[in-house]
């Protein structure tokens, strides 16, 4: 278990892998391996047919099919305050609040992990790195009675912290190994000229790790954004939920469900994160491959 | 005083012991937003979790007003409890199908490919499966609820080729989930094996090739060994993850029909909070940690022992 010697790419703006010489030739004729890739690929695609088929097709049933008269009517129908403004808008205040505090919290975090050696840091980062494993889903029933005894349940600030902590061991862990690779030189000089710690954190470091902290940022949100289990818990009110759970309620709300509008509101749920993910494209691969490295 | 700045000065020399101590403290300083977070969110609830399994603390009845200790009888319950054991032997279903086989075969296989395939094509694959994984839990399990259904799009796709219909989600709702929960998480083991993959030299495989052997013989003599430290790091991660499934199953089946999808985590929430039994509830929850913690060890015994 090294903890030092991988660190992800990512830190430096061009995370591409080197190229891998002669397995990748360009340019020749589709080999077996490329028809098997796209079989896969092809595969995949078909659940997502139906989402984006039913979407547009105002007589959707369970099965694909291409719609009659294809049209927004699904998209009209759920595009008002209670059906999808409000549940978008307490998931932006939900998983947005959660991001914020995660993202401070790790950078402040792994800035004395990174950058003094101690005694301490070592315990404290493989504690870090078992928290990494723990499964929130165990420890929901604890949480929930705790938030009981202190009159926590339904509240939006309590429920930002806990799933802003949930995310933060693996944070940590992404954002020190992200810093690691910022070279100490120029700090040195900064702190020889009597900055202090914050100021050398926000003015040197952050400026040259902005990639790194985008990784962790997009990639806590994506984590949260989806995170289902958290908010069904933990909020109660109707007018508090976030998307997660509002889709779930989405069938027992309306009796007869309505396949195309559900699927409308499935896609207008998982819209930012799919154009998060397409933004940020391979290198939110390499803080998703840096579990890989964590103890490899 | 240049030196006492500069990252590798260990602990104090005795004569700054005490203004060493101050600086200690100055630079633990910006840890304490996230120490705070995490004791309070993280550490106080397994701690509180494991007092409460030895409670009768319930949300309604006996054991809502007054919290007694009951000792070991939540656990006992538990291990003498019939539906128990059928909620653990469908987690091992679910875990040994969706994760050990299918994400980590599926994965070490989109890798292997992705070596061999043209750049283009690696990378449409690649955002495809990665995009499975970006999909909101609740959003993949209307999905493939949609897909699996009676007169969903599996059957209408096998009408048309003149195929039975399959009803997995009622005859076999354990595999049904293991299918979307395979889809869901295949990217997170396809990019670990790539990224370890990459470590290999090209040379080592071309001289292998040269010495004439095959490439069934390749795999299991040069790059299984190779990648075997990613192998458990990879089954750890995956089977912590897949324990600990419940939007996914809640949404499909919601643990039916009957109990015959209900995995531990939707067993434990039934518990707690269908019948009110918080103290039971957690205790099964420390079961499932449990069974986390033995596979963890497992695969960690698995990577030292290759290693010596």
């Amino acid at each position: 278990m090294t903890l030092t010697s991988t660190r992800p790419a990512g830190a430096e703006p061009d995370a591409d892998p080197p190229p891998l010489g002669t397995s990748r030739r360009r340019g020749r004729r589709p080999g077996p391996a490329d028809l098997a890739l796209l079989a896969i690929a092809a595969i995949f695609c078909i659940p997502l047919a139906w989402v984006v088929l039913a979407s547009f097709d105002t007589e959707a049933s369970l099965a694909v099919a291409w719609p009659a008269q294809p049209g927004l009517d699904n998209y009209a129908a759920v595009l008002n305050p209670e059906t999808t403004f409000r549940p978008m808008w307490n998931s932006v205040l939900l998983c947005g609040g959660a991001t914020l505090v995660t993202v401070v919290c790790a950078v402040l975090a792994a800035y004395p992990l990174s950058r003094y050696r101690s005694r301490a840091a070592r315990p404290f980062l493989l504690t870090i790195v078992f928290a990494t494993g723990l499964p929130i889903t165990a420890i929901m029933i604890p949480v929930y009675a705790l938030f009981v005894q202190v009159n926590l349940v339904d509240s939006m600030p309590a429920a930002v912290l806990f799933l802003a902590t949930s995310a933060l061991p693996y944070a940590i862990f992404l954002t020190k190994g992200f810093m690691d690779g910022v070279p100490i030189e120029i700090e040195e000089a900064a702190w020889t000229d009597g900055a202090t710690t914050l100021r050398t954190l926000w003015e040197i470091v952050l400026p040259l790790m902005r990639p790194g902290v985008a990784v962790v940022a997009i990639f806590t949100l994506v984590q949260t954004w989806g995170n289902f289990f958290v908010p069904f818990m933990l909020l109660l009110s109707p007018d508090k939920l976030p998307a997660a759970v509002s889709l779930f309620t989405f069938s027992s709300q309306y009796g007869q469900v309505a396949y195309g509008q559900l699927a409308a509101f499935s896609i207008l749920y998982s819209a930012p994160v799919v154009i998060l993910y397409l933004m940020l494209g391979r290198r939110l691969g390499s803080g998703f491959t840096a579990a890989g490295g964590l103890k490899a | 005083m240049s030196a006492d700045v500069s990252a590798d000065t260990g602990t104090g020399r005795a004569p700054v012991r005490r203004r060493s101590r101050r600086r200690t403290l100055l630079r633990g300083g910006p840890l304490v937003p996230a120490v705070v977070l995490l004791v309070l969110f993280l550490a106080g609830p397994v701690v509180y979790s494991v007092y409460l399994a030895f409670t009768n603390r319930a949300l309604r009845g006996e054991g809502s007003d007054v919290t007694s200790f009951v000792g070991l009888s939540n656990f006992t319950d538990a291990l003498t409890s019939p539906d128990f054991w059928n909620s653990a032997g469908l987690t091992l279903v679910f875990t040994v199908v969706s994760a050990i086989i299918g994400q980590n075969l599926l994965g070490l296989t989109l890798a292997l490919l992705m070596r061999r395939a043209s750049r283009p094509v690696s990378a449409v694959t690649g955002v495809i499966v990665v995009g499975a994984w970006i999909l909101p839990e609740v959003v993949v399990g209307y999905l493939w609820y949609t897909f699996l259904a009676g007169d969903g799009s599996l059957n209408a796709l096998l009408g048309l080729v003149g195929l039975p219909d399959q009803e997995l989600l009622t005859a076999l709702p354990i595999i049904a989930v293991s299918f979307a929960n395979i889809w869901r998480g295949t990217a997170f083991t396809m990019l670990v094996y790539t990224a370890a993959l990459a470590e290999i030299p090209e040379e080592i495989e071309e001289a292998a090739r040269i010495d004439g052997a095959g490439p069934v013989q390749r795999f299991f003599e040069l790059t299984l060994p190779l990648i075997r430290r990613a192998v458990a790091t990879n089954l750890m991660l995956i089977t912590l993850q897949t324990l600990s499934v419940f939007g996914l199953i809640y949404v499909m089946t919601a643990g039916g029909p009957g109990t015959s999808s209900q995995t531990l985590p939707l067993f434990m929430y039934e518990q707690a909070f269908s019948y009110g039994r918080l103290g039971y509830g957690t205790a099964v929850a420390l079961l499932l940690l449990l069974i986390g913690g033995i596979a963890s060890l497992g695969y960690l015994r698995l990577l030292a022992k290759e290693d010596v």
